[in-house]
């Protein structure tokens, strides 16, 4: 039987990379329910969860594998669900009680061309914007992009310790392509994956307050059963986690919340970049387009236009400052991505009127061309 | 040689994206020979929302609306509502959905727009699993069964949801269980669904698939034909949800069913055992409800 974390050279696609990611960072319930090209992750977990001491449980539909991760994390288990475009959609409710809750816990988004039932067994990068502003209400949210079957066990592991760390929901947002495709997956030995847990109070269980931030801003975490009294609620609350209709406690409320993403941005936000400290264009893409974008930096520089990649890991929260730096001194950005533009109007955002910022979209179904992004910079710049 | 009195005019096209053997490509061929070209489908995520799909192979010949998996029976509700504001009261309006469609993820629009009484048909076609996906359980699957999630290699625990039960506990006007190897009776039931309009109508269609449940296609029509043989799929309809008629009765083992799909390979003669002594109790609930109306 094969151990929690299976250590050694594997040949696996994406979303098999995705399961074992989440059993090696401890994950310990899924909540599933099928939707292509999300499926595997599913089975995958559905078939090594109860070899580890974990559980595996179909349900009826999104909204209950949404929710059932809130659920099963309120026991102090790592929890997560899968799915793709249109379940995504179902979870979205449940996406906004997870940030209100700050209950730990990680969806993976298996993008597949949209809106509606769109193109279920082909690739796209459309449901971005959905990951931020999804659910109702204000809120900040992490969300990771693997760009590669390795990166779906690595990041996979990195949205469990963010999602603990801050006590949040944490999206994958990858791809159908990236999902489906095999690739070499080296999994590395127990020993050298670091995961992290939640923090959990210590001490008198009288007066204890579950959503009073610790020193970075988050609230140790408690379980339910532990000892400590414990009410969990949608409604606005206060430290104790008691509903309080009031504008204050709204306010102070919504600090916290913003508060713990946007002042550890430093710890949150990951990126690569490539042949970046000359360019004069610079190509901000994530996930499976990052992949084609290497390709067309590597062109441009051939044709000796000073490109560079800037790609995002983190999407959300937002990498502003460097970007806004960045467009200081560079003649501007090409946001490669598979939707017709979303992550670009962030970046056109941040560069303002400092530097101009184009789009190279695909409506769904396929890579953007690295010729397409070359055209594009010849044409703008 | 028995000749079958049904009609020669299709409204199912052949040649369509369906799986050799499909028993769900079956059952709409039967059910639209009933219904009339006068019919509208609505259709949910499943595998008739592929194989009814790509041109050139579109294969029916009344209009579909395709819509969001949760959501058969209230978008039929929606165009039901649509139609009667048009004054056309002779157009039948019907959601045709699969197990996971209806029994789960589709069973709260359901049951809503049949306690509203919506006027429409809604039809379950059930092949025990989410076959589009690849074989995953839903609250369909029967207990035994092997799916890729019950969970990984092992088998279900747990039994079938009592689908027509439920529905007759809402009162409608018409549930029956209908089968694609008893045609005549199929047929039979969606022309009395059709014609009792005004209210919700409930037909859940046993529709083998043999891509999932590990078996030879050529068996397809067999294997429904046992399901019902060996009550395990009793053929009856309820009225108002009291009055109980039951058109089959079987007494074949359910062994001869279960032994020619793969899904049950792994079982024991125990286990074997076991799932006859249910089917043998559910039987006799059933029956009680016979002799009390």
């Amino acid at each position: 039987m094969k151990p929690a974390v299976d250590t050694g050279k594997h040949f696996i696609n994406g979303d098999i990379a995705c399961a074992e990611g989440a059993i090696a960072a401890g994950c310990l319930f899924f909540g599933g329910y099928p939707i292509t090209p999300a499926t595997e992750v599913a089975e995958h977990m559905s078939e090594r969860l109860p070899h580890v001491g974990g559980t595996y449980i179909q349900m009826e539909d999104e909204i209950a594998a949404m929710t059932s991760i809130l659920g099963g994390a309120w026991t102090g288990k790592k929890t997560m669900t899968a799915t793709s475009g249109p379940g995504f959609s179902l979870m979205m409710e449940t996406v906004g009680l997870a940030i209100v809750t700050e209950t730990p816990c990680v969806v993976v988004n298996v993008q597949r061309g949209g809106p509606s039932t769109g193109l279920p067994t082909q690739g796209a990068q459309a449901d971005m914007m959905q990951a931020k502003w999804g659910s109702h209400g204000d809120y900040e949210i992490i969300a990771l992009a693997p760009s590669s079957p390795q990166e779906m066990f690595d990041l996979t592991i990195t949205a469990f310790n963010l999602s603990e760390k801050y006590r949040t929901p944490v999206f994958i947002m990858s791809d159908e392509i990236v999902g489906h495709m095999s690739e070499k997956v080296v999994i590395p030995k127990k020993e050298a994956i670091k995961t992290i847990s939640r923090i959990q109070p210590r001490g008198k269980k009288n007066n204890f307050h579950p959503f009073k931030p610790g020193p970075n801003g988050v609230a140790p975490m408690p379980s339910i059963g532990q000892g400590y009294k414990v009410h969990v609620t949608g409604l606005t609350h206060d430290e104790k986690g008691y509903p309080v209709m009031s504008v204050d406690t709204q306010a102070e409320m919504m600090e916290r919340l913003l508060g713990k993403i946007r002042n550890n941005l430093d710890d949150i936000i990951m990126t690569d970049q490539y042949l970046l400290d000359d360019a004069d264009i610079v190509i901000v893409s994530y996930g499976v387009s990052s992949r084609t974008s290497y390709t067309a930096v590597d062109m441009a520089r051939e044709q000796g236009i000073k490109a560079g990649l800037l790609r995002l890991i983190t999407v959300w929260p937002f990498p502003d400052r460097l970007i806004k730096e960045l467009a200081l001194r560079v003649k501007g950005f090409i946001t490669v991505e598979i939707n017709m533009g979303q992550i670009s109007r962030e970046v056109e955002r941040c560069a303002g009127y400092k530097a101009p910022s184009y789009l190279a979209g695909h409506p769904g179904g396929a890579v953007v061309p690295p010729e397409q992004v070359i055209s594009i910079m010849k044409e703008a710049f | 040689m028995q000749t079958l009195n049904i009609s020669d005019v299709d409204f199912a096209e052949p040649g369509n994206m369906s799986c050799p053997g499909c028993g769900a490509s079956i059952a709409m061929n039967l059910a639209l020979k009933a219904l009339g070209q006068d019919t509208i489908l609505v259709i949910p995520a499943c595998c008739w929302a592929i194989i009814a799909g790509p041109y050139p192979m579109s294969s029916l010949k009344v209009p579909i609306l395709h819509t969001a998996f949760p959501s058969a029976a209230v978008t039929a509700s929606g165009v039901r509502a649509g139609l009667d504001m048009k004054g056309d009261t002779k157009t039948t309006v019907v959601a045709w959905a699969g197990d996971g469609g209806s029994f789960d993820i589709g069973i709260q629009s359901l049951s809503g727009a049949a306690e509203r009484n919506d006027d429409i048909i809604f039809v379950c076609y059930d092949n025990e699993a989410y076959m589009n996906t690849g074989v995953q359980r839903s609250s369909s699957t029967p207990y035994g069964s092997r799916t890729t999630t019950t969970p990984g290699q092992g088998w279900k625990k747990t039994r079938k949801k009592n689908m027509i039960e439920i529905m007759a506990a809402h009162g409608v006007s018409y549930a029956a269980t209908a089968n694609i190897a008893y045609p005549e009776d199929l047929i039979r039931k969606f022309k009395k669904a059709r014609e009792l309009k005004g209210g919700t109508r409930f037909i859940h269609v046993y529709a083998t698939c043999t891509t999932g449940w590990g078996a030879p296609s050529e068996y397809a029509v067999k294997i429904a034909r046992l399901a019902t043989r060996c009550n395990l799929f009793p053929l009856y309809e309820v009225e108002d949800g009291i009055t109980y008629t039951l058109n089959e009765k079987g007494d074949t083992p359910v062994d001869a069913y279960l032994n020619l799909q793969g899904r049950f390979k792994h079982l024991s003669l125990e286990d074997k055992a076991g799932i006859q002594n249910q089917v043998d109790k559910d039987f006799a609930v059933l029956k009680n409800k016979l002799s009390v109306c």
